[in-house]
């Protein structure tokens, strides 16, 4: 038996081969050399799973089937069969598109002015500073904010009669600016905020890979005559590349989740982002009609949505950075 | 924190607290955690030396005062077998879902459990099965409540759910330094005389005040302020007796926001949203001469206009009785000490400590035995210039009319105040288009 069993497991030393003809308890043994070797391995990664299946898949399955149903927070558990029509309603639900289109814009005046902003921090930061660590770790404090407290207080620098930031346009001869109730001047006040959080965060990311290309590569590009700029742009941005497209994806996934800010930029009103919805996101717009209008089947189905969205935001990235690894490895 | 120390009904306020409350939480970072359960759960354990006691636990959200007043210590101090715990969630908005799903899976509720009056009409006609009937508990008089409010918190099958604790008749907050300025009487009995028995009169004092105003003040604080304040003085807002939703063909509706959407288009609102960062900046910085106050935003008012607005502020009748905010007790079935419990919430909803609420945190009783105590019918408020409040609360109160609710009541009243209205007043749309955006929100909202 102990022979048969140990000529399905290729792997096992030559020496216990041997020892598992001498008898059964050396068999047992070997057994369980065998078993450790080949399940212990999933008993280590286990608790991740046990708690992904728990707290994520489930929910999510769980949330799928919510959504092709109208439930009630009243009651939960009466659930009345409606197929895809939370899905098919959402095609015409004007709020709907307008959070997406509110998600897509917020979601670009933050990313794009965040990145660059951060790529240039971290290439100040590289050069040789006094107190680098201090200026590095001042770089993270905004990230070590709680949302709360940074929202609260850029509503009070953009608030109407007595904001600072109008404050300050008055002083320059400028009119005062209703910041929460424009469409622009409220995304722009709520991407602030994701930028300021976000910035020096991502510029540490930036750094850590910047440390990381070799030294040799700006001796030579020196050699060649190339200016500190040509440097920039011929070796440290491409050798970035990996990098860029990793914090595009993170700061794209946060972007479509983005909730705290504006929620907390609109203060006490609570889920509908301005008196025209004119900052409700895609987060927003699931959250009130969840936990304010309590239709939980109509909400899955626009977390679902938001799902998908992220998936399709996913096989772009990687159809981008197919294309990039192969257009490397022509050049290479 | 003195601000937590506000007795607020209204689910906005909470927000606004609960926001000040994350960035005091966040900038110390201690303390916040002890005395403010985060998710608001269930988990106050029994501790040492409580072996053998009851523990009553009680689900409130904002700072709902019981505590802060001292009922919870003087009822353990005549009841030594009883330990009263507190879970407070800062905003209705986050306590109500929660409380919905523990009530649906039994577990995680508190033994007492508060409710918003915007929220009673829904809990009363989908989750009665699940509580108590507290009308039968000794203890209970059914006629020590006001009526209606009493009516608020029975089910259609006559189960008394809900034992009511406060209500909010409506006055007017004015300021005399103000009304002086702009050549109108600063006497409380001379300025409710005013505009007494009409809401159309307030908004021609309105302009009387603007024609003279000093520089940079408004009349009102806000245009939705005041639609709230004319729509609870209405049998009918947004629902009939058949619990069908009439909103938009209903005359008394249409009719106050017409007033409301008047006083922004004649530009004597201050175009603040309630309980934000600028309307309570604009409380500082003396922006408005009056603000349609229920007795619990006397406490708030004091906080925000400070020191400064002392001896300034006063307080007359509102034009017509009305109502705005209110709370009840329920005890869920699922808890485990349901007797206690009930005794507890009976005993909290007594005239006695009813008044003891109001004398302490301003929340006016809706136990209308009550207001014969002195402790009500004599109570001035010193930062009010002395206002007999207790009197002036008292009067308003008896002329509620029985509000008929609805279970999406606070669902339509935010959105005519936080949509319909706030376009009205902060962006200039016409009272139309502000009703039509109103309707569009909130039929998408109703929606299931």
């Amino acid at each position: 038996m102990s022979s048969v069993s140990s000529e399905s497991v290729p792997a096992a030393p030559a020496g216990e081969e041997t020892a598992g003809k001498e008898g059964v308890r050396s068999g047992w043994r070997s057994r369980r050399h065998r078993w450790d070797v080949k399940f212990s391995p999933y008993a280590f990664v286990a608790p991740f799973f046990v708690f992904f299946l728990a707290f994520g898949l489930f929910p999510l399955l769980y949330t799928g089937w919510a959504s092709l149903h109208q439930v009630e927070l009243t009651a939960p558990t009466d659930m009345n069969w409606v197929g895809f029509r939370n899905f098919s309603r959402l095609m015409s639900d004007e709020f709907f598109w307008n959070a997406l289109r509110n998600t897509v814009t917020i979601g670009l005046l933050s990313t794009v002015p965040q990145l660059l902003i951060a790529l240039g921090i971290a290439h100040l930061l590289n050069f040789k500073l006094r107190g680098s660590s201090f200026f590095r770790v001042a770089a993270l404090t905004p990230y070590a904010t709680s949302v709360a407290a940074a929202t609260l207080v850029f509503v009070l620098l953009f608030g109407r009669d007595y904001g600072m930031i109008n404050w300050a346009l008055g002083a320059v001869g400028l009119d005062p600016v209703d910041w929460q109730n424009g469409t622009w001047t409220s995304q722009l006040a709520v991407s602030t905020i994701v930028i300021w959080r976000w910035t020096g965060y991502n510029a540490l990311i930036y750094l850590a890979a910047m440390q990381a290309i070799p030294h040799d590569l700006y001796e030579s590009a020196e050699l060649d005559g190339a200016s500190r700029w040509q440097q920039f742009r011929h070796v440290t941005i491409p050798s970035l590349r990996p990098t860029i497209l990793f914090t595009v994806v993170v700061s794209t996934i946060g972007a479509t989740q983005l909730f705290g800010e504006p929620l907390l930029f609109s203060g006490s009103a609570g889920a509908t982002g301005g008196s025209e919805h004119q900052f409700q996101t895609l987060g927003l717009y699931l959250y009130e009609q969840g936990w304010v209008n309590l239709h939980l089947g109509r909400a899955s189905a626009i977390a679902w949505t938001m799902f998908l969205i992220l998936l399709l935001i996913g096989l772009v990235n990687w159809l981008i950075s197919r294309r990039l690894a192969k257009s490397a490895e022509g050049r290479g | 924190m003195q601000i937590k120390l506000v007795r607020r009904t209204r689910s906005k306020s909470a927000v606004a607290l609960s926001a000040t409350a994350a960035l005091l939480c966040g900038a110390l970072l201690s303390g916040c955690a002890s005395d403010d359960p985060a998710g608001g759960g269930s988990t106050g354990g029994t501790g040492a030396g409580q072996k053998g006691k009851t523990v009553l636990k009680v689900g409130v959200f904002g700072a709902f005062g019981m505590k802060e007043a001292g009922l919870f210590d003087a009822y353990m101090k005549a009841n030594p077998n009883v330990v009263i715990e507190q879970n407070s969630i800062e905003r209705n908005e986050n306590y109500y879902p929660q409380l919905l799903n523990h009530l649906t899976s039994g577990s995680g509720l508190s033994d007492i459990q508060a409710v918003e009056v915007n929220n009673i009409a829904e809990i009363t006609a989908t989750q009665s099965a699940k509580l108590m009937d507290l009308g039968k508990v000794q203890g209970v008089t059914k006629d020590a409540f006001l009526p209606w409010k009493w009516a608020q918190g029975t089910s259609k099958d006559g189960k008394t759910v809900g034992l009511g604790t406060d209500v909010g008749p409506m006055g007017i907050c004015y300021r005399k330094d103000l009304f002086q300025k702009a050549g109108l009487p600063t006497e409380r009995a001379a300025v409710g005389k005013l505009w007494a028995g009409d809401w159309k009169k307030y908004l021609e004092v309105g302009k009387q005040y603007k024609a003279k105003a000093p520089d940079g003040t408004k009349f009102l604080d806000s245009a939705s302020g005041l639609l709230a304040a004319v729509m609870g003085g209405n049998e009918k807002r947004f629902y009939d007796a058949d619990g069908k939703v009439i909103y938009k063909s209903n005359p008394a509706v249409k009719e106050a926001w017409a007033v409301a959407a008047e006083s922004a288009t004649a530009g004597l609102s201050a175009k603040h949203q309630q309980f934000q960062k600028g309307w309570d900046q604009g409380f500082a910085n003396g922006q408005f001469a009056t603000v349609s106050c229920p007795p619990w935003m006397l406490g708030y008012i004091q906080d925000k206009a400070g020191a400064a607005g002392k001896g300034k502020w006063d307080v007359a009748p509102a034009p017509k009785p009305s109502n705005w905010g209110g709370a009840f007790l329920t005890v869920p079935e699922a808890g485990k000490n349901k007797a206690e419990a009930a005794k507890l919430a009976a005993w909290l909803t007594a005239p006695a400590q009813q008044a003891t609420l109001f004398a302490k945190r301003g929340s006016f009783p809706s136990a209308q035995t009550a207001y014969a105590d002195p402790v009500v019918s004599g109570a001035k408020h010193e930062y009010f210039g002395g206002a007999p409040i207790g009197e002036i609360f008292s009067a308003a109160a008896k002329g509620v009319p029985v509000q008929i609710l609805g279970p999406k009541d606070l669902v339509i009243n935010t959105n005519m105040a936080d949509i319909g209205m706030l376009q009205v007043d902060q962006k200039g749309k016409s009272p139309e288009d502000g009703w039509n955006a109103a309707v569009k929100a909130i039929d998408n909202a109703l929606d299931q």
